[in-house]
C-alpha cells in the first residue's frame, strides 16, 4: 500500500547515474564548443534587425551581448588570434541595444581601432561607434576621450584629436587630463607624455580589466621607451666625452651622467651590449615598446598579464 | 478467508500552505468482506465512501493501516488483475470509440490478443453497447458512459469488483440493469463491493452493508439484521376530518389535508389501523411506508454521530 | 511488463494524432509555402539560406510549443479528467504509465518533425531548384531538433507529475528559453566570483543546454556537423531527458491522486 520501495530506489539511482552523466557530457560539450564557436557567424549581423527582435528588452539583449563580446575578445586573445573580425558587430549592437552602455564604447576604442594582432584594425568604425556614442550621451567626458585617443594612437591625427579633447572638456565633471591635452596638442603631439597622460587617465578611469590592463600595458611601454631613449642620450653624451663607448652603465655613473642604476618597470636592470646599445633584458615582458629590443626580434603575440587582469 | 480485509486503514490530509492542519477523511477502519457476497458502503455524500475506494485502489496511500485483497497486497499486479473498478462519474478518452477503449484496457489487462475482440464484444452486449461501438466516446451522454464504465471493469472477468455509485446518472432503467447485472455477477460467483447513497438499491441487493458517516464506521451487518431492529413507518391516507377515536394511540402524527387525513403509523400497528379505519367505515385512498427499514436504522446512526458532534439538537 | 509502456505509448501517440497535431502540420506547410513564395521574390542570392534558417526554426519552434503542451497535460489533463483511475486500477505500475506517455509524445514530435521537414526540404527545392551535397547536414540539424524536444518533453512531464497544467506550462517554457541562452549562463558563470560563481556554475549544469543543439545558423550556412558534435549531444540529450523520467516516475510513484 506504500510508493513500491523497489521502483523509487531503482528511479532514484537511475537519476543519480543520468545527472552525473549529464553533467561529464556538458562538460565535454563545452569543450568542443570553444573550439568551434569562434568561427560561428553572427546569425543576425545587423544592429537594427536585433533591436526590432528585441521585443523591448533591449537591456537585458544589451547585457548578452556585452558579455559575448567580452568572452569573444577573452578567447581570440587568449588564443593569441590575429584577428577579431566579430567584434565590431558585436559591439554596434550591444550599443544600438543599450546607446548608454559607456564601456563598450571604451572597449572599442581600445581594441576596435588598433592593427592587428592587437586589435581589430577598424579605426574608422571605432570612430563611427564614439560618435554614435556621443550623439546618444553628450555630456559623457570619456567618448570625447576615447574619440581623441583614436585620432591620436592610431591615425596620428593631432588636430582631430586635439578637437575632440577640446569639445570633451567642456563638458561638465570632465576629467582634467582633457584640457591638458587639448591645449598641449599643438605643440607637443607625438611626444611621450601626451601618450603617458592618455594611457594613465585610461587606466584610472576604466573598470573594465582589458582596458585596464591595455593601458598598464602600454605605460610599461611607454616606461620602457622613455628609459632606453634617456640612456643612449647618456650613452652619446659619454661618447661624446670620453670618445669610446661605456662598457657598463657604472662608467656612467662614474661621470656623474647617471646616478643610480636604471630598471625596468619590473626591477630589472637594463643591459648594455656591444656598440652602445641598450636593451631591456626581458623584451617579452613588454608588449607595445618599440626601443630596446635586440636586433632581429620578433615580438611574440601579445597576452596580457594575468596579474593585470585579476587588478580591478 | 475475506476476499476483502481491512485493518485500521486510515486517511488523513494535511491542510493549508503554511501551518498544516490535519483534515481526517477515514478514521481508523476495520472491515470484511466474503467471498461471494454484494456488500454495501453506505453514507452521504463526503462520508469517506470514495476514500475508501481509493484506499483499496492504491490510488492514494494510507496514513495508517492496511487492506489486503484476495490475501495480496493492495499494489500486488496480481490483485490489479483480479479487480475491476468503476469510479465515481467516470470520464474516458474523449477520442476513442467504445471498442478501441475497451480493446485498450483488455491489453492493459494483460487479456491475450487473440481473446480481446470477443470479450469486448461481448461486454459490449453486457452493457448494452453493442450499436454505440463505433462512436467516439466524446458523443456519448451520461448514462452511456456509466454503462462503458461498467463495462471496462468486467471485462477482463475479475474476482472482485468495486463501484463507486454505479447507480448515478442512470435513469430508472438504467438502474434496472446495474441492478440486475450485480446479481448476475453474484451468481457467477464474484464479491461485488459498491458504495451508494441510494439506500433502496442497497436494501435490495446488498447481502451486508456498512455505514460510514464522517470518515467513521458507523455500523455493520447483515441487512436483515439491521433493519429488524428498526421498525419502519407507514402513512395512511383516508378520506374524512378527523381521527376516530380507536386510532390515536396508534399515530405518531398526523395532519388534515383537504377532505382527507394523513396520519403516520408504525409499520407493526399498520394492519391494526387498517382494521380500526375500516371498523370506522372510512375510505381508505392509500397506504405507503414512509421511510424503508433501512433507511431508518441509516438516519438514526447518522442522527447519533450529528447530535454527539453538537450539529443537530 | 514493458509491453504495457509500449501499450500506453501507442495509445498517447493515437490521442496526439488525434488531438492536435494535425492541425499544426497543416498551418506549417501553409506557412512555409507562403515563405518560400515571398522569400523568392525578396532576396537573391541568400534564398536558400533563408529558407533553412526560416524553415528550421519554424521546425523547432513549433515542435516546443506541442511539445510543452501536449507534454504538461499528459498527466494532468489525466488525473484532472480522472482517466488515470481505470488505467491505475490494472496491473498497469505507476512508472510504466510515465514512461508510456513519454514514448508517446516522442513518437508524434518525431512524426511531427518528419512531416515537417518534407515541408522544408520542399520549400528548399522551389526556391533552389535543386539539392546540394552540403544539404545533407540538414537532417543533422532536424536530429538534433529532435533531441531538443526529447529534453523538453521530459522536462514538460516531469513538472506534469506533480503541477498543475499552468504552472507546468510556465516552468517548461521558461526552461526552455533559459536552456537557450545556457551557453551565456556558463559565460556569466565563467565571469562571476565566489559564491555566484558556484551558483551559477550549478545552474547551468542543471538546466538543460539546448543552445549546443542548435546549428541551423550552421547548417544554413552550409557548414559541417563534427560527428564528435553529434555523439557529445546524443548522450547528453538522452542522459538529459533518462534524469528527468527518473524525477517524474520518483514523484509520480508516491502521489496521492485525489
Amino acid at each position: 500500500m506504500k510508493p513500491s520501495a523497489r521502483t523509487t530506489k531503482i528511479a532514484a539511482g537511475a537519476l543519480l547515474v543520468c545527472l552525473v552523466s549529464s553533467a561529464f557530457a556538458l562538460h565535454h560539450l563545452d569543450r568542443i564548443g570553444t573550439q568551434t564557436s569562434t568561427e560561428e557567424p553572427l546569425y543576425i549581423p545587423s544592429p537594427k534587425v536585433i533591436k526590432r527582435f528585441s521585443l523591448g528588452y533591449d537591456g537585458l539583449l544589451a547585457d548578452l551581448y556585452w558579455t559575448r563580446a567580452v568572452q569573444y575578445f577573452g578567447t581570440k586573445h587568449y588564443q593569441h588570434a590575429r584577428d577579431y573580425n566579430l567584434l565590431a558587430p558585436l559591439l554596434e549592437i550591444t550599443t544600438t541595444l543599450d546607446p548608454h552602455l559607456i564601456v563598450a564604447y571604451e572597449f572599442g576604442a581600445n581594441f576596435l581601432a588598433p592593427r592587428p594582432p592587437f586589435g581589430s584594425g577598424m579605426p574608422q568604425r571605432a570612430i563611427q561607434l564614439m560618435e554614435f556614442g556621443i550623439r546618444n550621451n553628450p555630456d559623457e567626458w570619456k567618448l570625447y576621450y576615447n574619440l581623441g585617443f583614436i585620432y591620436y594612437m592610431e591615425l596620428k591625427e593631432y588636430a582631430k584629436a586635439a578637437d575632440a579633447f577640446a569639445r570633451g572638456a567642456k563638458v561638465p565633471n570632465a576629467h582634467p587630463a582633457l584640457k591638458v591635452m587639448a591645449a598641449e596638442m599643438a605643440q607637443h603631439a607625438g611626444e611621450l607624455p601626451m601618450a603617458q597622460i592618455m594611457w594613465s587617465t585610461a587606466y584610472q578611469t576604466v573598470r573594465d580589466p582589458y582596458i585596464r590592463a591595455n593601458a598598464i600595458t602600454h605605460l610599461r611601454a611607454l616606461q620602457v621607451d622613455e628609459d632606453v631613449t634617456n640612456l643612449q642620450k647618456l650613452i652619446s653624451v659619454y661618447q661624446q666625452k670620453t670618445g669610446n663607448l661605456p662598457s657598463s652603465f657604472t662608467d656612467l655613473q662614474t661621470v656623474r651622467l647617471l646616478r643610480t642604476l636604471p630598471l625596468d618597470p619590473f626591477g630589472h636592470a637594463y643591459k648594455l651590449v656591444a656598440g652602445g646599445r641598450v636593451e631591456v633584458r626581458d623584451p617579452d615582458n613588454f608588449p607595445f615598446i618599440t626601443k630596446g629590443t635586440p636586433p632581429g626580434y620578433v615580438a611574440p603575440p601579445v597576452r596580457f598579464r594575468p596579474e593585470d587582469l585579476g587588478a580591478s | 478467508m475475506p476476499v476483502i480485509e481491512i485493518l485500521e486503514l486510515e486517511k488523513t490530509y494535511s491542510v493549508g500552505f503554511w501551518r498544516k492542519r490535519p483534515r481526517i477523511a477515514l478514521r481508523p477502519l476495520t472491515l470484511n468482506v466474503e467471498d461471494g457476497e454484494i456488500f454495501g458502503f453506505l453514507g452521504p455524500n463526503g462520508a469517506g465512501k470514495t476514500t475508501t475506494l481509493k484506499l483499496l485502489m492504491g490510488l492514494i496511500f494510507p496514513t495508517g493501516g492496511s487492506a489486503r485483497i484476495l490475501g495480496m497486497q493492495i499494489n500486488d499486479p496480481r490483485v490489479k488483475a483480479q479487480i475491476g473498478f468503476l469510479p465515481e462519474h467516470p470520464y474516458f478518452y474523449d477520442y476513442l470509440t467504445a471498442s478501441e477503449l475497451l480493446e485498450y484496457y483488455a491489453q492493459l489487462s494483460g487479456v491475450s490478443s487473440s481473446e480481446r475482440r470477443r470479450k469486448v464484444s461481448e461486454v459490449l452486449a453486457r452493457a448494452g453497447l453493442q450499436d454505440a461501438a463505433g462512436t467516439q466516446l466524446r458523443k456519448f451522454s451520461k448514462g452511456m458512459l456509466q454503462r462503458v464504465g461498467i463495462a471496462q471493469a468486467i471485462l477482463h472477468d475479475p474476482k472482485v469488483l468495486f463501484f463507486d455509485e454505479p447507480m448515478s446518472g442512470l435513469d430508472p432503467m438504467g438502474r434496472r440493469e446495474v441492478r440486475d447485472l450485480m446479481e448476475e455477477l453474484k451468481r457467477q460467483g464474484k464479491t461485488v463491493f459498491f458504495s451508494t447513497h441510494i439506500l433502496s438499491d442497497a436494501e435490495s441487493l446488498c447481502d451486508r452493508v456498512a455505514i460510514i458517516h464522517q470518515g467513521e464506521l458507523r455500523g455493520v451487518g447483515a441487512v436483515e439484521d439491521l433493519t429488524s431492529s428498526v421498525e419502519g413507518k407507514a402513512e395512511i391516507v383516508w378520506h374524512g376530518n378527523s381521527i376516530p377515536a380507536s386510532l390515536n394511540s396508534l399515530t405518531t402524527e398526523c395532519h388534515l389535508v383537504g377532505d382527507a387525513v394523513r396520519a403516520v403509523v408504525r409499520e407493526a400497528n399498520q394492519d391494526a389501523a387498517i382494521d380500526a379505519l375500516r371498523r370506522e367505515g372510512l375510505r381508505i385512498i392509500s397506504v405507503t411506508p414512509v421511510r424503508t427499514s433501512l433507511e431508518e436504522y441509516f438516519v438514526r446512526k447518522i442522527q447519533v454521530s450529528q447530535t454527539a458532534a453538537g450539529v443537530i439538537s | 511488463m514493458s509491453l504495457r509502456a509500449s501499450y500506453i505509448a501507442a495509445n498517447t501517440f493515437r490521442e496526439a494524432v488525434r488531438d492536435r497535431v494535425l492541425y499544426n502540420l497543416i498551418a506549417f506547410a501553409l506557412l512555409m509555402s507562403a515563405a518560400a513564395i515571398l522569400v523568392g521574390q525578396i532576396s537573391i542570392g541568400i534564398e536558400r539560406l533563408v529558407v533553412v534558417n526560416l524553415g528550421l526554426t519554424a521546425v523547432s519552434l513549433f515542435g516546443i510549443v506541442i511539445a510543452i503542451f501536449i507534454g504538461i497535460s499528459l498527466v494532468s489533463k489525466e488525473i484532472d479528467k480522472r482517466t488515470l483511475y481505470t488505467v491505475l486500477s490494472r496491473p498497469v505500475q505507476r512508472w510504466e504509465f510515465i514512461v508510456g506517455k513519454f514514448l508517446g509524445l516522442a513518437g508524434t514530435l518525431v512524426v511531427n518533425t518528419f512531416f515537417m521537414a518534407i515541408g522544408v526540404f520542399g520549400a528548399l527545392l522551389y526556391v533552389a531548384h535543386g539539392f546540394q551535397a552540403a544539404d545533407g547536414w540538414i537532417v543533422v540539424a532536424l536530429y538534433f531538433i529532435i533531441l531538443q524536444f526529447l529534453m523538453i518533453t521530459a522536462i514538460a512531464l516531469l513538472f506534469s507529475s506533480f503541477s498543475t497544467p499552468l504552472l507546468s506550462a510556465v516552468f517548461a517554457f521558461s526552461l526552455f528559453i533559459i536552456g537557450s541562452f545556457a551557453a551565456d549562463l556558463r559565460g556569466f558563470a565563467g565571469m562571476a566570483q565566489g559564491f555566484t560563481r558556484w551558483l551559477a556554475t550549478g545552474a547551468a549544469y542543471l538546466l538543460p543546454n539546448l543552445s549546443s543543439l542548435n546549428v541551423i545558423s550552421s547548417v544554413a550556412h552550409q557548414q559541417a556537423v563534427s560527428t564528435q558534435l553529434i555523439i557529445s549531444n546524443t548522450i547528453y540529450a538522452l542522459v538529459y531527458a533518462g534524469m528527468a523520467i527518473c524525477g517524474s516516475v520518483l514523484i509520480f510513484e508516491r502521489r496521492n491522486l485525489k
